[in-house]
Parts: structure tokens; sequence; C-alpha cells
């Protein structure tokens, strides 16, 4: 589990403030994601967790503050540019293609790389997820939300991600299907080294699965440390761990 | 609403009907009942139609009744899947039978009355055709099954298509079938290839443009101005007003990059109708509401059609017809669509053809995916605008004159009708549409027997017409509104809602079955 230290870290996120109108939203966030490291970033709903994944994304644009992806100033760019430079997400909503079948979901991941290894990487995706390659045929839309949150982590997998932003792939399904999906993201990140940002409500599942966490709060990030320490932590077993997981 | 847990008793159903039939009399008051006329001191009086009334109650209470007894109240049984379809079918057909017959009962009696007999003929002749057509479908259906059936719908189309000048020479004679290639074959086609076009940027894009009859225009006028003012051939100028009509379609592309659905729609619509109004008020361009008339018309490869000694009919030894002319331009637009259907295809299988229909999904992901999403769009509005001004520079060389009355929004709305009612996306549905819409509402023309009434043969019955001032094709409104109804609510997606995927998994299912077994070493 040891995180492969290079130069800087893979994603750094430094004193990003991002507005709605006039709204502000971010209030200056500080984030880092190094190579081959899971991190997670919790907090209450209207934190401002999806925020600051789009605001990676570049949509919304931070309006103050840097965020640079392995060396490279991001900040600015557009969203399908950023999309390019293998960073993958899968966004909250899962957004799926509806009328796509789950074969043309996949291609659609697959079209930053140019399809180069295609059938190799559907493999990959199939055999992670053997429910995906029963419904390969299948609508997305028609999917349920297990198999739909399969798909969306799958069609951004699809792209030889370096870095891979996952906005809370538990949303809405049972605890043995968000096993499942943590499993898989424990697996990549494992077996391909695959770098992942996870944004999630489980607080418990996710800082156990995290090397780091990260805790978000109204905008700002107030505690961040390993995972284990946060799941000690009295404040974030008080405020996100009450209900018994366990 | 397949009430199939709630099922409707007779009195129930009756009372239901007698509701429908309450609203119906609520409608037929103020629309059938009372009629304006001038009586011989030139006053207007109102004459009341109080038998038209009933009769369109009778109508709707017997409808409704026939709908909720054997349609909406069919049992959710353990049935097969196949028995309960053979039983539906059979159901419908039987249905439709019924319904047919009342309406030849209906007719039989109205005929004795003299009076709204028409009315009640029309009505009867609609539902035999229908439930022909109904039964006709249905047996195709149950007999080689769906799928099969959706597979020789394009082949048996397109070779309908290709015979059809061939077919209406034969029954109509080189004369007749004149007004059949023209009115019918050409103007349906003319709208396909329309359809076809916007149907890049509504049914694969998503985007709603309420305007495309702008790029109709925009052809049309590239292709008559051009060819006036510099003589240059019909087919130098049919791929430059395809090119400067998807300029114009970039052009309005540019605005409208942040707008979706409503707001979109406005701005199109103003877009069309600027269009219009320039053509209108510039008048040293365009000329004008005169509009411009001795446009060029296409030429075979070169050779002329007309009566000259270098003329088509001359060089190939025939005599001199107009029919040539129309023949070859039935095939050429005939062509043209083929091109587009085939672009369309392969499109669709091109990254930029995906991200069309991604876009119409979901344009945030489609971002997050690596889609330049403003590139997408302007080149769905390009190639859309592309094929609306190919057809324009075809309707301007086959009609020799345009004028801005031929674009009118109108023909958007026709245009996107078409695309709806075909399915968003489906271009033999697409084609199904325009056939039925603009074939529907020509083949009025052809309805004589109603001006003169007709004669039932076999039982020495003559019906009596409207009289010769009756005009059919003034309901085509009416009834092309009744068309789309009708299809909304038996398709509400469409003729073809089905879409197509793009690709399949090529591989075979027994790759995944060794995969299964492996997994057990
Ligand atoms: N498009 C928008 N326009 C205006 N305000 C927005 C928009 N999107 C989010 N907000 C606001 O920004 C704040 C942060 O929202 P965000 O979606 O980032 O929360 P979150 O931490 O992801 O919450 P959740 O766990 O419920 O998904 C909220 O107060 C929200 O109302
Ligand atoms: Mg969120």
């Amino acid at each position: 589990m040891t995180a492969t230290a290079s130069a800087g870290p893979l994603l750094a996120v430094r004193g990003v403030k991002t507005y709605y109108g006039n709204i502000i939203a971010l209030k200056g966030v500080d984030i880092d994601v190094r190579q081959g490291e899971i991190v997670t970033l919790i907090g209450a709903n209207g934190a401002g967790k999806s925020t600051l994944m789009m605001t990676i994304f570049g949509n919304p644009r931070a309006r103050e503050g840097a965020i640079t992806f392995a060396g490279q100033d991001i900040t600015n760019l557009p969203t399908h540019e950023i999309a390019r430079l293998s960073i993958a997400q899968s966004p909250e909503g899962r957004r799926i293609f509806g009328r796509m079948t789950v074969y043309e979901n996949l291609q659609m991941g697959a079209g930053v790389t140019g399809m180069r290894h295609f059938g190799e990487d559907i493999e990959k995706i199939f055999t992670l997820f053997p429910r995906l390659r029963e419904r390969r045929d299948q609508r997305g839309g028609t999917l349920s939300g297990g198999e739909q949150q399969m798909l969306a982590i799958g069609r951004a997998l699809m792209s030889r991600p370096r870095l891979l932003l996952l906005d809370e792939p538990s949303l809405g399904l049972a605890p043995i299907i968000v096993r499942g999906i943590f499993e898989a993201i424990r697996r990549l990140n494992r077996e391909e080294g695959l770098t992942v940002f996870l944004v999630e409500q489980n607080a418990f599942h996710a800082l156990k699965l995290a090397h780091r966490g990260y805790v978000m709060v109204n905008g700002v990030v107030t505690l961040s440390g390993s995972g284990r320490d946060l799941l000690a932590n009295p404040q974030v077993r008080a405020a996100y761990l009450e209900g018994g997981h366990h | 609403m397949q009430a199939e847990t709630a099922r409707m008793s007779v009195p129930a159903a009756i009372k239901d009907a007698l509701l429908a039939a309450l609203v119906m009399l609520g409608l037929s008051v103020p629309m059938l009942a009372w009629r304006t006329e001038q009586n011989m001191s030139n006053e207007l009086i109102l004459v009341p139609r109080w038998g038209a009334v009933a009769i369109a109650c009778a109508i709707v209470f017997a409808g409704r009744l026939a709908l909720s007894l054997f349609v909406w109240n069919r049992r959710a049984g353990a049935r097969s899947v196949r028995v309960t379809r053979l039983l539906s079918i059979a159901g419908r057909a039987a249905l439709a039978a019924a319904g047919a017959l009342a309406f030849i009962a209906c007719a039989l009696v109205a005929w004795s009355l003299g009076h709204q007999a028409s009315w009640i003929a029309i009505a009867a002749m609609a539902m035999v055709v229908a439930f022909l057509a109904l039964l006709a479908t249905f047996i195709v259906k149950a007999s080689i099954g769906f799928e099969a059936a959706r597979a020789y719908l394009a082949p048996a189309f397109l070779g309908f298509i290709a015979i059809f000048p061939i077919v209406a020479i034969h029954y109509a004679g080189w004369q007749g079938a004149l007004k059949w290639i023209d009115n019918f074959g050409i103007q349906i086609l003319i709208y396909v290839t329309l359809g076809w076009g916007l149907n890049i940027v509504v049914g694969l894009a998503g985007l709603l443009d309420l305007g495309y009859v702008a790029f109709y225009a925009v052809g049309a006028y590239s292709y008559a101005l051009l060819a006036k003012q510099f003589g240059l051939s019909f087919w130098l100028l049919m791929p430059l007003a395809a090119i400067l009509a998807a300029f114009w379609g970039i052009l309005l592309g540019f605005p409208v990059l942040r707008l979706r659905g409503d707001y979109l729609a406005i701005v199109t619509l103003a877009f069309g109708e600027i269009i219009r109004l320039v053509l209108i008020n510039w008048v040293d361009f365009s000329n004008g509401y005169a509009g411009i008339s001795g446009i060029p018309r296409p030429s075979f490869f070169g050779i002329p059609f007309n009566a000259d000694d270098d003329g088509f009919s001359a060089v190939f030894g025939l005599e001199f017809s107009p029919v040539y002319r129309t023949i070859f331009l039935y095939y050429l637009i005939f062509c043209l669509a083929l091109l587009i259907a085939f672009v369309t295809t392969r499109l669709r299988r091109l990254p930029i053809g995906r991200a069309w229909e991604a876009l119409r999904e979901d344009e945030i992901a489609c971002r997050a995916l690596g889609i330049n999403t403003v590139n997408t769009k302007l080149t769905a509005f390009a190639i859309g605008a592309g094929f609306g001004g190919l057809a324009g520079s075809f309707f301007a060389a086959r009609q020799g004159f345009i004028s801005p009355e031929s674009f009118v929004f109108m023909e958007s709305a026709m245009i996107l009708a078409i695309v709806v009612l075909g399915g968003m996306g489906s271009l033999i549905g697409c084609a199904m549409a325009a056939i039925l819409m603009i074939g529907g509402t020509e083949l009025m023309r052809e309805l004589d027997f109603l001006k003169t009434g007709f004669n039932i043969p076999g039982l020495g019955l003559s019906i009596p017409g409207f009289g010769a001032d009756f005009d059919p094709t003034q309901y085509r409104m009416l009834l092309f509104g009744l068309a789309m109804v009708l299809i909304m609510i038996w398709k509400p997606r469409g003729l073809i809602s089905t879409r197509e995927p793009s690709i399949f998994y090529r591989e075979k299912k027994a790759v995944s079955g060794s995969l299964v077994k492996e997994g057990h070493g």
C-alpha cells in the first residue's frame, strides 16, 4: 500500500474558490492526491464535494486558486480537454446514456483514446464487472442502479485514466452492491496502480477503503488525515458515523 | 392506460361512454350545431344541424364504449405471451371489423336520410381501409415475427420507391403518370429528404430546430440566383447550395450554443422568420414577394429536356413528352435521399455520430468524456442545414419558380412533425411519416367522389356527394391534426421508436461461456 511518491502530487488543488453566481460554494480548498493513492472526501449534503469534483473538470470554473494535474496547470482548460489528460470522472448521478446499449456507453468512454485498446480494455471491464458482460446489448436506461454505477465506472475506465474521480458511487445502492463496487475500486488501485479520488456520503466504507481522507464542511476542508485516523476521530465519528454501519 | 388491474364493469363503461358523449355534445354545440348561410334577402341566418351533432355524439359513445369494453379491459391472466398476442390481434381485428360494420350500417341508414350521408360514407371507408391495413400488418407480424418484419421493411420500401414510376406509368399511362410521379413521388421524396436532414439536428443531436425551412430557402435561392446570374450548371450549384446552407447553419449554431429545449426552439423559429422576411423585403436581391421565375432546369448530363433537336427526347429517339424530365427529377431526388440516408447511417457509426446521440442524452456526461460539445453541435447544425440546402436547390430546379411563400413556418412545422412522428432518429420512421403526411394531403385532391357522390354497385345504392363547391383539401389541417393525435396515442414515441444500436458486440456468446468455465480452474 505504498504510495509511490513522485516529484509532486498527481492532482493538487490550491486555494480554490468557486462561485455559483454570487454565492460562494468553495471557500479556498486545498487537496492533494498522490500517485497510487485512494483519497476520499467526505462531508454533509451541500458541503461542496460535487462542486469540487466539477471544478477540477472546469465546470464551473475556479474563480481563484489553481488546480494542477501531473504538473500541468488545468485551472482554465475547457472540460473536454481536461478529460483528454487521462483524468476520468464518474459524475454525480451516473449520467449513463440511457438510450444507448451498455456496449455503446463503454465505447463512448473510449473515445478519448481513439479506440486503440478497445477490445483489450472492454475485456478488462467485463472481467471486473461480469454483470456488464451479461447485459452488454441492454439499454443503459433499463439497467438497475447498481449496474448503472458499474457502467459509469467502467465507462470512465475505458479512457485508461491515471486518475479516477468518483462522485458518490454508493448512492442508493444496497450494501452488498456497495461492497462489490468498493472491492472493485480497491482491486483497480492495487493491481493497476490506479489513483482514485472518491467523494462519498458513506463515510465508514470510504474511510476504510481510502489511504487518506478529507472532511469538508460548508466549502472548506476542516480535517484531513489517514483513513484509519479519521475513522477513529471522535468528531468524525459523531458527525458522519452515527447510526452503526458496523 | 392498460387498465389491467382496474377492470370496468358494463354499467361503469356505459356511464363512462355517456360522459364522453356529453363532452362531445359540449364541443359540438359551438362547432357543429349551427351553420351560417345567406338567405334570399342576403341576411346571415343560422341553419341548425342537430343531426350532425347527434351522429358525432353517437360515434363518440359507441367508440368509447367499445374501447373500454374490448381494448382497455383485457384481462391480465397467466396466458402465454404468444396466446395473449394472438388474442389481442384477433381482438383488435374484430374490433376494427365491428367498427367498420357499424359504420357501414350507419351509412346505409343515413343514406335513407339523404342528408349527411357523405360524412358517414367517408368514415366507413376510412374504417374499412384502417381495418385492412391493421389486419395486413398483424398478419405479417404474426407470421414472420416482429424483428423479421422490420428487417424486410427497408428493402421492401426501397424497392417500391425504385419502381414507383414504372408502376405509375403502367397503371396511369404516360400522361396520367405525370401527376403521380410529380405530386406524389417527388413531393414526398423532397419531404423525406428534408425530414432526414432535420433528423440529424433534432432526432440525433436532440437540438430542437423550428426554423429548418430557412436552410431550405437558402439552398433554393442560392441555386436560383447563381444559376440565373452566372449560368452555372445545376450539378455544380447543388453542392455549392449545400455548402452555403451549411455555412448558414454554423452561423445560426454559434449564438444558440448555450441554449437548449424551448429557448433554442424560439431562437431557431425567429431565425427562420428572419430569413423569410429578408427574402421578402430585400427586393433588389431576391425580388421580394414576386419571387424568382425562369430558373434554369437541370439537364440530363448536358442534354436539356426540351423539344429541340438536341433535346433529351430527340437524342434518345423518343417522342417528346414532359414526363421524361419528371422521371429524371424523381430519380434524382431519390438518389439525393439515398445519399443522405447513406451518409447518416455512416455518420452514426463514426465518433461524430455517436457524439450527437450522446449529446442528445446528456451534455455534461459528454464533456466529461472528452467530447467537444461546441464542435459537435456546430457539425450537427451544419450537416443538417447542408442537407436542407441540397433539398432546396433541387426544389428550385424542379419548380423553376420560387418565392418566399414556399418557406413559411408551416413548412418547418411540417418537417418537424415528420421527424417527431417518425420517431426521432429513425430514417425509416421519417420516411413513413412523410408518406403519410404529404401523401395523405396530396391524396385529398383525388377524392372527387366526395363532390360527385358514388355508387355501391352490388347493392344498387348511390350515395350523394357534397356538391361541386366542396373542397376536401380545406380539411387538410383537420385530418392532419387527427392523424397526429392518433399516431401519438397509438405510438407515443413515433412510428419507429426503438433506436437501432449503432454497433453490436461482435463476439459470440460462447466466448463468455468459455470464460466462465476458465474461472473454475
Ligand atoms: N448549479 C448550481 N447553482 C447554484 N448553486 C449550486 C449549484 N450546484 C450546487 N450549488 C450549491 O452549492 C453548494 C454545494 O453543492 P454540492 O453539490 O457541491 O454539494 P455536495 O457536497 O456534493 O452535496 P451532496 O452530498 O448532497 O451531493 C450547495 O449549497 C448547493 O446548493
Ligand atoms: Mg454531491
